[in-house]
């Protein structure tokens, strides 16, 4: 593989870029695999990724219904964040953080990382209470939480509404100093290099048509380019889950659900942080390129649309005019949608499943782009060792069984409600 | 936007309405033994179907009617309305 430097990049300027190698080849499917990974999206590109790292699996093929990193892992708002207050949470984040802080390098790929920090504002005594509690269960976790006054508040956004007579006044805020952004289409294009690089055959264009089970055990699936044999096969298809599930007769705690997110016109540098309106469901963040990069609620009712609705859209844009006013002199440039695996208590799902070889990745509601790197290091482990890590323990689906919910946001099942 | 006809109102925007999830899940009879999977399929568990789908929603700001709606999840074509009472055939 053509190690990525500014020597190489120098290199190929003086031919016109016309000799850099494909990143990633288009083979045809083999008839066997060691493990088969449904859905190459960022999770299953990492999962294949860590296969042959971590586990020496290299006989792996991702297959993937259109083409890798063209659903969510390329239409999020690409914050990454370990601000949890539970522990399985908070645990698994963090160690998806320390993978994003060396991403650029183990990938040889920049994801542009930008650790520039979160703020979620707290418009009532009582949030900033729940702020306090959450910031110090981060901090014995070993996250980084502050927790901000008003006047801290203003100094470091001085652009949102700090006027007198408003509806949700801004009492301060809890920050995660080290949280941020990525380029997301990097994230998928470095993890989908270095695992063709290792010998992980990605086949894109090839649908799931059905599996093969046979007396509880996996041995394969039917594909649109022909059946592929496999002991092992992984799940990573975010809102497509129910879809597969339901050819393997399985009914699962997960509700696909529409999240649309959009970015305005680009402007000059003018907000250096991501920041969440704490009265109902609007984060914002500035692009590289200059545009805000806005998004909120769900539309609001089951859709496998992949486009939004206007007046859901509408009500997540005044949240981001009572928080930020400048934002309503801006224009529209592009809103898109992608459908989201609502697990019914908020959190994720990695685990073995009733099926011998088959194994679950879903549920990742609006978080799924920052725990690209956990999830695919997790689930790789949990494929490779046919067994969980303490990281992913905690995502169990038996806990829908036995009660152990991890509800981060207390909503209760109603996933449509944010 | 969608718009929603509502068996006792007449069609109107979605913005009147606000959703109440699958319709065809079906709470456990009362005074039955009732096993941990059935609970499990009733709170938890879900089709999610990609097509048509019979869901719940309320006329909140209307008539705060319950009615059940056929719609489809792909598309959105809504194709038949329901008072909360009448059952899907």
């Amino acid at each position: 593989m053509q190690k990525y430097s500014v020597f190489s990049l120098v290199k190929n300027a003086l031919s016109n870029h016309e000799n850099w190698d494909l990143a990633w080849k288009d083979p045809t499917p083999k008839k066997e695999y060691d493990v088969v990974i449904i859905g190459g999206g960022g999770h299953g590109l990492a999962t294949a990724y860590y296969l042959a790292k971590e586990h020496n699996i290299n006989n792996v093929a991702i297959i993937e219904k259109g083409w890798i990193g063209g659903g969510n892992v390329g239409r999020n708002t690409t914050i990454i964040r370990s601000n949890y207050m539970h522990d399985d949470n908070a645990l698994f984040s963090e160690f998806g953080m320390d993978l994003w802080r060396r991403m650029s390098q183990d990938l040889n790929y920049n994801v542009m990382f930008s650790p520039r920090g979160i703020i979620n504002l707290a418009h009532s005594d009582a949030q900033m209470n729940i702020y306090a509690r959450r910031g110090n269960s981060m901090r014995l976790n070993g996250i980084d939480a502050v927790l901000l006054n008003r006047e801290e508040v203003k100094e470091i956004i001085p652009m949102a509404d700090f006027s007198e007579n408003v509806r949700f006044p801004i009492f301060g805020g809890l920050m995660q100093p080290s949280a941020g952004t990525a380029r997301h289409d990097a994230v998928a294009w470095g993890y989908a290099r270095q695992a063709d690089d290792m010998g992980v055959d990605i086949i894109q264009n090839c649908e799931v048509i059905g599996f093969d089970v046979s007396a509880g055990k996996i041995n394969g699936v039917r594909t649109s380019r022909g059946d592929i044999k496999a002991k092992k096969i992984g799940l990573c298809v975010a809102g497509s889950t129910n879809i597969l599930a339901e050819k393997l007769n399985m009914t699962l705690p997960i509700e696909t659900h529409l999240l649309q997110a959009c970015v305005s016109e680009p402007v000059k540098p003018v907000l250096d942080k991501v920041v969440t309106f704490g009265a109902g469901h609007f984060y914002i963040s500035q692009s590289d390129k200059g545009e805000m990069v806005m998004g909120g609620d769900l539309d609001g009712y089951n859709s496998y649309a992949q486009r939004g609705n206007l007046p859901t859209l509408q009500h997540v844009l005044t949240e981001g005019i009572a928080m930020m006013p400048f934002l309503s002199k801006l224009k529209m440039l592009r809103t898109w949608g992608g459908i989201m695996d609502m697990s019914m208590d908020g959190s994720p799902i990695i685990d073995k499943t009733h099926i011998e070889g088959l194994y679950l990745n879903c549920g990742w509601c609006y978080g799924g782009f920052k725990a690209t790197p956990a999830s695919g290091w997790t689930f790789a482990h949990t494929i490779a060792q046919d067994r969980v890590h303490e990281l992913n323990a905690g995502y169990s689906l038996n806990r829908f069984n036995t009660g152990h919910l991890l509800d981060e946001k207390g909503l209760g099942t109603k996933t449509w409600i944010s | 936007m969608l718009y929603i006809n509502c068996p006792h109102c007449g069609m109107r925007s979605q913005n009147e309405f606000s959703y109440g999830g699958d319709a065809s899940v079906k709470r456990p009879e009362l005074g039955k033994e009732v096993s941990d999977q059935e609970w499990n399929n009733f709170v938890y568990n879900r089709k999610s179907l990609r097509g048509k789908h019979w869901e719940l929603w309320q006329h909140l700001f209307g008539c705060r009617q319950w009615i059940k709606v056929e719609r489809d999840t792909a598309t959105h074509e809504i194709f038949s309305t329901l008072k909360a009472n009448e059952e899907i055939s």
